[in-house]
């Protein structure tokens, strides 16, 4: 790390509502795991946007090159029998 | 004055001068995640505010609002212990106040559910998880700078020896408090003493930081017998709005 007295970056996700998955709201600094969760709770759950937190280090997050946008997403673009668009899905059956 | 309503303005006096110091630190605090979390702390409190000093201009009858009691007292008029009134000087001092008021407010609000006051149970219910999730908050931060580098344990031992004397004025006791007692709104403060003192002992050796030994305890906020020459300066921060456009809204 360049600066030592800089926090580590996390990634912060929140669940809203039970069912759903967590998803990624943003990041922010913090000394440890247990300080980037209150941090999250007091960032990014202020107006009842959560019932649960996940925090992961940014550095820990391996990610997808943009340069390598064609040969990983373009060959699905054509394939559109891979969307379940044909199916009518109950209501009853919640998000999916 | 009915001992009710000077009981209740001391609760009401401890959020909100506690609340409008904390709310000093919105914009300049150390880092942007501090600072939200200290904005969130301060209105957490003026919250409670206006349910305690709600309740109080009730039950005094005299048609004032839990505003006017706020914005239109003069210093004399006010019941806060002076450990909250005195300025935040640095985070390090911020936080340590912080954290012994949570660690006295826990105790306290949980024994107040328990209020043979309906309408004081309900405030204490709801106020208690803020607090213990700024005592939470507040110990760990304590905790984190005491026993970081020698800077900040530094600081964090001159904010402790700073606020140290004035810790003792949560745990006097007056006709005010005996009253509330025997009609079992409230317990004697001096009961939560040793919980207050565990909390607090247990987490300043955990910060590697070192209580005095002096037993002196400045006093006369909570009686309104005498406030530090720093409150005034505080209110009319805060009140200059109220006093410069009286009954001024939007």
């Amino acid at each position: 790390m360049s600066n030592s007295k800089e926090w580590p970056l996390w990634e912060v996700f929140i669940r809203g509502q039970h069912g759903m998955s967590h998803r990624h709201v943003g990041s922010l600094h913090a000394t440890d795991a247990e300080h980037a969760i209150k941090n999250a709770r007091d960032v990014y759950t202020r107006r009842n946007e959560g019932v649960s937190i996940w925090v992961v280090q940014a550095k820990d997050i391996a990610a997808s090159s943009p340069s390598d946008k064609g040969p990983l997403f373009e060959p699905a673009s054509d394939k559109i029998y891979r969307h379940p668009t044909f199916y009518d899905i109950p209501d009853e059956a919640g998000n999916m | 004055m009915k001992p009710l309503f000077e009981f209740l303005l001391r609760q009401g006096d401890n959020a909100l001068v506690l609340g409008h110091r904390t709310s000093e630190w919105c914009g300049t605090a150390p880092a942007l995640e501090e600072d939200i979390a200290l904005a969130n702390t301060a209105l957490d409190l003026i919250g409670q505010t206006q349910l305690w000093l709600g309740y109080a201009a009730e039950v005094e009858g005299a048609g004032r609002s839990a505003d006017d009691l706020a914005y239109l007292r003069d210093v004399y008029d006010f019941r806060n212990i002076l450990m909250l009134e005195v300025p935040n000087e640095d985070f390090g001092r911020t936080v340590m106040r912080q954290f012994l008021f949570d660690a006295f407010q826990v105790p306290w609000l949980t024994a107040l559910c328990e209020s043979a006051d309906e309408h004081i149970a309900a405030i204490a219910a709801k106020s208690l998880k803020e607090a213990l999730y700024h005592l939470e908050r507040s110990a760990e931060t304590v905790v984190a700078l005491g026993d970081g580098t020698d800077d900040s344990n530094k600081r964090m031992q001159s904010a402790l020896d700073v606020l140290w004397p004035y810790t003792g004025e949560h745990f006097l006791q007056d006709d005010v408090d005996n009253t509330m007692f025997k009609a079992k709104i409230a317990p004697l403060p001096v009961s939560l003493k040793p919980e207050w003192e565990s909390t607090v002992r247990s987490t300043l050796n955990d910060a590697n930081l070192k209580i005095t030994d002096s037993t002196f305890a400045h006093s006369g906020g909570r009686t309104g017998f005498r406030h530090t020459e720093h409150l005034g300066h505080m209110l009319a921060t805060m009140q200059v709005l109220q006093r410069s456009y009286p009954g001024a809204t939007w």
